[in-house]
C-alpha cells in the first residue's frame, strides 16, 4: 500500500484496484471458483435488475429512484472508499470486476442483450459516478488517459451567452460561472453534440462538469460495445468448456424480456397473404396495423416500414412465396412488375436469407422500433405510441375501437414515456380483458400477435380457457404484489419492461453500437441500392 | 469524321484539358446535333411551370420524345451523352478531386463507382485504377447515370474474390441530400419532382444554414455544393478527417442539424427551447432574411384555407383552439388580407397568449418559422459509409440537366433553370465553333470544349472548392516529408 501526500490531504492508493471507479478495461486474470463465478454472476445480475425495476418505477429518476438502485447495490456489490482498508477494498472491486467479465460472456450473445446489459451497465456507471467526489473524478481521468483543456475565466466570461443559450432555460448565468468548463474535441462528445446541449464551435464543444458523465458514458459504451462484439466472436471457442455452458446458459435465462427477443428468425405457424387483411385488424399491434393500412392505401412502402413490416410478416409465417406475392400484389397496383422484380423482389428475399449475406433477419423488437430510425414525411414505420403526437394517436385508437376512457388512458401514459405499457393496455382493451390481466407488457410485435392469438383463435373452448388462466394469473400476481405493499395492476412497476428516459438518445444510440452496426451494414449494403424510388434520379 | 474535328485534334492541347486527349473516332459527329442548335433551347426558360414533370428523352429509340425538339430529329440521349462525356466531362478535374493528392495511394482504385446503364441495368462495384481508364469506361459504357460511393478496404471490381464480411467500405465523403419532395407538406405551389422559381428558394435556404453549420460549427473546410439536376441539392463535405467517419458520427451530424422531424402524424414537427442553441439562431437569422419574401411572400402560406390549416394546427394544442377558431375568423371576414399582415396578427396574438400566461406558447413563433422553411436532410443518404450518392457531373437522366457545383456565395443568384441541358451544351460547342473556327487559348493552344459553353460558369466554384483541398493536401504532404527527414537525420 502507497501512502500519496496531495494538497494537504492524504490519499491511500493501492496497488490493486486503487480506484473504485472502472470501466473495466482489462480482463481479470486470476483464478476464479466455481462458486465465485455463480454468486458474483447473480449479484451483479441482481443490481442490473434493480436498475431495470427502477427505471420503469421512476422514469425521471429521482430521490426514490437513487433508494432503489442504492439498496441493491449495498446489498449485493458494495464499493468502499479506500479508507475502509485494503482487505476490504480490493475484495470488493475484484468482485466488481469479475462479474462484470462474467456477463459480459452471459449478453454478448444476441443483439438484443447486448443491448439490454449495455444499457444497464451503462446506467450503473452514471449511477456510481454521479455520486464520486470532485478528486476522484481527476484520478479516474487521468487513469484512463482522458486529457481535457480547461477553459480559463475570461474566455468563459466572453462565451457566457453562449454557452448559456446551450446549457437549456435551467441554467442560470452563475450556474455557468461557477462551473468548471473544459473544451475538447466534438468527436469525444457527440451525444451532447446530437442532442444540441452544448456549445459548438470550430469541431470544439465545450463542455460543463456536470456533462462529463454523458462523455464518459460515451467512451465506456464505445469501448464495451466493441468489447462484447469481439467476445460474442470468441464465444465458441469458449463454449467448450462445458462446465461453463449450462452456468452460463442458465444466467442467460435470468433476462427478464420473453424469449422473443433472443429468438432469431424462428417462425412458428404458416399464414396465407389472403390472411393478413383479417389478422391485421384483429391482431396486430398497432404499430403493424398501421403500416398495413398505409401499405394498402398508398400500395407502397418506404424503406423503414418495408424491413419493419416484412420482417414481422415473416416472423408470424409468411413464407418467401406468399410473401412475394403479397408486396407484388400490392405494389404493382402502381408499378409495373418489371420495377417490382428490380428495386424490391431482391430486398424481400434478402428479408427472407436468400440475397447478400444471407442472413436469417429477425424482426425488430420494440426497443428497436422506438429507439432507432424515427420516420420521416412520407415514412410509415415506428411505434404509434411513440412517433405519433397526441392528436394523431387518438384518432388512431378511435379508429381501431378503443372507446374514450381507454384513449385517455393510453394518453397518459405515453406522456409518461410508457410507450409499451400503453401498447399492453391497448392490447387489453381492444381484447376485453381487466387492467393487469394483460400476460406480458408488450417488447415485440410478435409476441402481441401470438398473445392475440391465443385469446382469439382456436375454438371458443380453447379461447374460454386461456382467458380464464389469465384471470387467475392476474389474481395471483395482485396478491403477490399487494402483500409486499408493491403497486398493482395498471401500474407499470407490476410488470417488467424496458422504459424510456426522457432523453431517448441514451437508449437510442445503443442501436448503433458496433455489434449492430455490423448487422444493419449488412442489411444496408443490401439495401442502399434497392431503394429505387428514394435516392433514384435525385 | 468531319473535318473540323480532324482539325482541332491536330491543334495543340491545352495542358488542364480534360476531355479532348480522347481520340475523337467514338464520338458521333458534332454536326448533327447544330441541326437542332437553332432552335430556341428546351427547358432554359425559367418560367414558373414545372420543370421535372415530363422527360425530355426517352431511352427507348422509338418513343417520339425522342429528340429535343419533337418536330425536329435531333440526338437521341445516348448519342448526346456520348458527346458529353467525350468532350465535355472534366475527367482530369474530377480525377484531382476523387484521388485526394494521391496521399494513400489506393484511395482512387479503392473508390466504388456505380453506372446506371441504358435500361435501366445497374452496375455496382466498378473501379478504376487511373484517371485515363475512368476515361475510358466511362465514354466507352456511357452510362445514363454515375453514383459514387465508398472507398472498400480493396478494389471494388475485385469484391467476390474476398469473403462477404471482409469486403468493407472504409471511407467516405459525408454527403447531405436535400429533396424538395420532402417539402411537400409545406410547398404551396407544386409537388413531387416539380419545381419552380416560388419553392427553389427553399434549396437557397438550406444551402445558406448548412454550410454556415458545417463550416463555423464543425469547422469543416472543404465543402461542394452540387445541383442534383432537377428538383435539389446535394453537400459534399471532403475534409480527410471527415472522410473517416462511421456512420455513428454521420448519425450525430444530422441528429445535431435536423430540427424539423415526424411524420404525417405529427402536425407540430418541430420542439425549440428557449433559449434558442446558439446554432439554431444563426439558422434562424437566416430563416428571417428570406421569411417575409419568400415564406410569406412566395409561397403565401396564409392565403387559402387549407394552407392556413396546416399554419394554425402547429400551435400547441390545450385551449388554443379558441386562438385558432379567432384568427380563422378574422381571415375569413377579412379575404383580402395579405400573408404577411396574417402573419403580423399570428405573432400578435401569440404575444398577448404569452403574456397571459401561456408559457408554452413562447417558442412557438420560431417553432413555426423552422417547420416552414428549415432545411429538411433525407438523412439516409448521409448515415451510410456506403450508400451511394449521384456524382457531381452526371447529366440528370430526366431533365438532362447537369449536376453542376453551386458556388455558396453567390447561392441566391442560382437560376436552377438556368442549368445548362447537354443539348445546349452541344449546340454551344457548335455555335463556338461556327463562330470562332480557329479560336485559341491566349498561349495558343487548342481551347477546351467546356470553355465553349455555359459549363464554363459553373467550373469556377469547383476549383474554388479543389485548390484549397489540394493545398491543404500538400501541406500534410509536406509536414510529413519533414517528419521523415527527421526520423533520418536520428
Ligand atoms: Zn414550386
Amino acid at each position: 500500500m502507497q501512502h500519496i501526500r496531495k494538497g494537504g490531504n492524504k490519499v491511500t492508493v493501492f496497488r490493486e484496484y486503487p480506484h473504485k471507479l472502472s470501466i473495466y478495461p482489462l480482463p481479470p486474470i486470476q483464478e476464479v471458483s466455481l462458486e465465485e463465478f455463480e454468486t458474483f454472476a447473480a449479484d451483479r445480475l441482481k443490481v442490473l435488475k434493480a436498475i431495470e425495476l427502477a427505471r420503469i418505477k421512476f422514469p425521471k429518476r429521482g430521490v426514490e429512484y437513487n433508494g432503489l438502485v442504492n439498496d441493491a447495490i449495498r446489498k449485493y456489490m458494495p464499493l468502499s472508499e479506500n479508507d475502509q482498508g485494503e482487505d476490504i477494498c480490493v475484495a470488493e472491486r475484484r468482485k466488481d470486476h469479475i462479474s462484470h467479465y462474467i456477463l459480459r460472456l452471459v449478453y454478448c450473445r444476441s443483439e438484443d442483450l447486448r443491448r439490454w446489459f449495455l444499457m444497464h451497465e451503462l446506467e450503473l456507471f452514471r449511477f456510481k459516478f454521479v455520486a464520486e467526489t470532485q478528486a476522484q473524478i481527476v484520478t479516474f481521468l487521468k487513469a484512463n488517459d482522458l486529457s481535457y483543456v480547461p477553459i480559463p475565466n475570461e474566455e468563459k466570461a466572453q462565451l457566457l451567452p453562449l454557452l448559456q443559450a446551450s446549457a437549456g432555460p435551467t441554467v442560470s448565468p452563475q450556474d455557468i460561472l461557477s462551473e468548471d468548463y473544459f473544451k475538447l474535441p466534438f468527436l469525444a462528445a457527440l451525444e451532447l453534440v446530437r442532442s444540441r446541449r452544448v456549445y459548438l464551435q470550430g469541431g470544439a464543444v465545450y463542455v460543463p462538469r456536470r456533462e462529463l458523465v454523458s462523455i464518459l458514458s460515451g467512451v465506456y459504451r464505445s469501448r464495451l460495445s466493441s468489447a462484447l462484439a469481439q467476445t460474442s466472436r470468441a464465444l465458441p471457442n469458449l463454449e467448450e468448456d462445458e462446465r461453463l455452458v449450462p452456468l452460463l446458459n442458465a444466467l442467460a435465462k435470468q433476462y427478464l424480456g420473453s424469449d422473443y427477443l433472443s429468438q432469431r428468425g424462428q417462425v412458428t405457424g404458416n399464414i396465407t397473404s389472403e390472411q393478413v387483411d383479417g389478422l391485421s385488424t384483429t391482431s396486430f399491434s398497432p404499430c403493424m396495423r398501421n403500416l398495413h393500412q398505409a401499405l394498402r392505401g398508398n400500395h407502397h412502402l418506404r424503406h423503414g416500414g418495408r424491413m419493419q413490416y416484412g420482417l414481422f410478416l415473416k416472423s408470424i409465417g409468411l413464407h418467401l412465396d406468399e410473401a412475394m406475392r403479397f408486396w407484388r400484389t400490392e405494389f404493382t397496383r402502381i408499378m409495373g412488375a418489371d420495377k417490382f422484380d428490380k428495386s424490391y423482389a431482391y430486398n424481400i428475399r434478402h428479408n427472407y436469407g436468400k440475397e447478400g449475406k444471407r442472413t436469417d433477419y429477425s424482426s425488430y423488437s420494440c426497443a428497436k422500433i422506438i429507439t432507432s430510425n424515427n420516420p420521416g414525411v412520407g415514412d410509415h414505420h415506428g411505434c404509434p405510441f411513440r412517433h405519433f403526437d397526441a392528436e394523431h394517436l387518438r384518432q388512431k385508437m378511435y379508429e381501431y375501437g378503443v372507446a374514450s376512457g381507454g384513449i385517455k388512458e393510453i394518453i397518459g401514459l405515453v406522456q409518461g414515456n410508457q410507450f409499451q405499457v400503453a401498447c399492453t393496455r391497448y392490447f387489453e382493451l381492444t381484447h376485453k380483458l381487466p387492467q393487469g390481466a394483460s400476460p406480458m407488457i408488450v417488447s415485440h410485435p410478435r409476441q402481441f400477435y401470438d398473445e392475440s392469438r391465443k385469446l382469439l383463435g382456436g375454438n371458443d373452448e380453447q379461447q374460454q380457457q386461456h382467458r380464464s388462466q389469465l384471470l387467475t394469473m392476474r389474481e395471483k400476481r395482485e396478491q403477490f404484489l399487494a402483500a409486499r405493499g408493491l403497486p398493482t395492476s395498471g401500474s407499470p412497476g407490476a410488470h417488467m419492461s424496458i422504459s424510456y428516459d426522457d432523453n431517448f438518445d441514451e437508449i437510442g444510440d445503443i442501436s448503433m453500437d458496433a455489434a449492430t452496426t455490423e448487422v444493419l451494414a449488412a442489411a444496408e449494403a443490401a439495401a442502399d441500392f434497392d431503394d429505387a424510388d428514394d435516392m433514384d434520379f435525385d | 469524321m468531319d473535318q473540323t474535328t480532324v482539325v482541332r485534334r491536330a491543334a495543340p492541347i491545352d495542358e488542364d484539358d480534360d476531355a479532348s486527349n480522347e481520340p475523337m473516332a467514338v464520338i458521333p459527329s458534332v454536326a448533327t446535333a447544330s441541326a437542332s442548335s437553332s432552335a430556341p433551347a428546351a427547358g432554359s426558360s425559367s418560367s414558373g411551370s414545372a420543370a421535372g414533370g415530363k422527360s425530355l428523352f426517352s431511352r427507348k429509340p422509338n418513343s417520339a420524345a425522342v429528340s429535343i425538339h419533337s418536330s425536329d430529329p435531333g440526338l437521341e440521349f445516348d448519342q448526346l451523352m456520348r458527346i458529353y462525356y467525350s468532350r465535355l466531362f472534366p475527367f482530369k478535374k474530377y480525377y484531382r478531386w476523387l484521388s485526394y493528392g494521391n496521399v494513400q495511394k489506393h484511395y482512387f482504385c479503392n473508390r466504388e463507382f456505380s453506372f446506371t446503364l441504358e435500361g435501366d441495368i445497374y452496375v455496382r462495384y466498378q473501379s478504376f485504377s487511373t484517371e485515363e481508364q475512368l476515361r475510358k469506361e466511362i465514354i466507352q459504357r456511357n452510362p445514363i447515370k454515375i453514383d459514387i460511393g465508398a472507398v472498400y478496404n480493396v478494389e471494388p471490381k475485385d469484391h467476390k474474390q474476398v469473403r462477404g464480411p471482409e469486403f468493407k467500405a472504409e471511407e467516405k465523403e459525408v454527403v447531405f441530400d436535400i429533396d424538395m419532395t420532402d417539402y411537400d407538406d409545406i410547398r404551396t405551389c407544386c409537388k413531387g419532382a416539380d419545381i419552380c422559381f416560388r419553392c427553389w428558394p427553399f434549396m437557397t435556404i438550406a444551402v445558406r444554414i448548412l454550410d454556415r453549420a458545417l463550416r463555423d460549427d464543425f469547422g469543416f473546410k472543404s465543402l461542394l455544393w452540387i445541383y442534383s439536376g432537377r428538383r435539389g441539392v446535394h453537400c459534399w463535405v471532403c475534409d480527410n478527417s471527415v472522410r473517416t467517419y462511421d456512420s455513428n458520427i454521420r448519425t450525430v451530424l444530422t441528429d445535431y442539424l435536423s430540427v424539423v422531424k415526424g411524420s404525417e402524424k405529427n402536425a407540430k414537427k418541430v420542439a425549440l427551447t428557449n433559449p434558442l442553441h446558439p446554432s439554431l439562431q444563426k439558422s434562424l437569422d437566416i430563416i428571417e432574411e428570406y421569411w417575409e419574401p419568400v415564406i410569406l411572400g412566395d409561397q403565401d402560406i396564409l392565403r387559402s384555407p387549407a394552407h392556413i390549416d396546416r399554419v394554425l394546427a402547429t400551435i400547441p394544442d390545450e385551449d388554443n383552439a379558441r386562438m385558432r377558431q379567432a384568427l380563422r375568423n378574422e381571415w375569413n371576414t377579412h379575404p383580402n388580407g395579405t400573408s404577411q399582415e396574417r402573419w403580423k396578427q399570428l405573432v400578435q396574438e401569440v404575444y398577448l397568449s404569452v403574456k397571459a400566461g401561456k408559457s408554452y406558447l413562447k417558442s412557438t413563433v420560431p417553432e413555426i418559422m423552422f417547420q416552414f422553411a428549415y432545411p429538411r436532410l433525407d438523412v439516409e443518404v448521409t448515415k451510410g459509409v456506403n450508400h451511394l450518392l449521384k456524382s457531381p457531373f452526371c447529366v440528370h437522366p430526366k431533365t438532362g440537366r447537369v449536376c453542376v457545383p453551386m458556388d455558396v456565395d453567390s447561392i441566391d443568384d442560382f437560376d436552377p433553370f438556368a442549368v445548362p441541358t447537354i443539348q445546349e451544351l452541344c449546340s454551344q460547342i457548335n455555335q463556338f465553333d461556327a463562330a470562332n473556327p480557329h479560336a485559341t487559348t491566349d498561349s495558343g493552344k487548342k481551347l477546351q470544349d467546356y470553355k465553349k459553353t455555359k459549363l464554363k460558369d459553373f467550373m469556377s466554384p469547383f476549383l474554388k472548392f479543389l485548390e484549397p483541398l489540394e493545398s491543404n493536401i500538400r501541406d500534410a504532404k509536406l509536414m510529413d516529408m519533414d517528419k521523415d527527414g527527421m526520423a533520418m537525420d536520428w
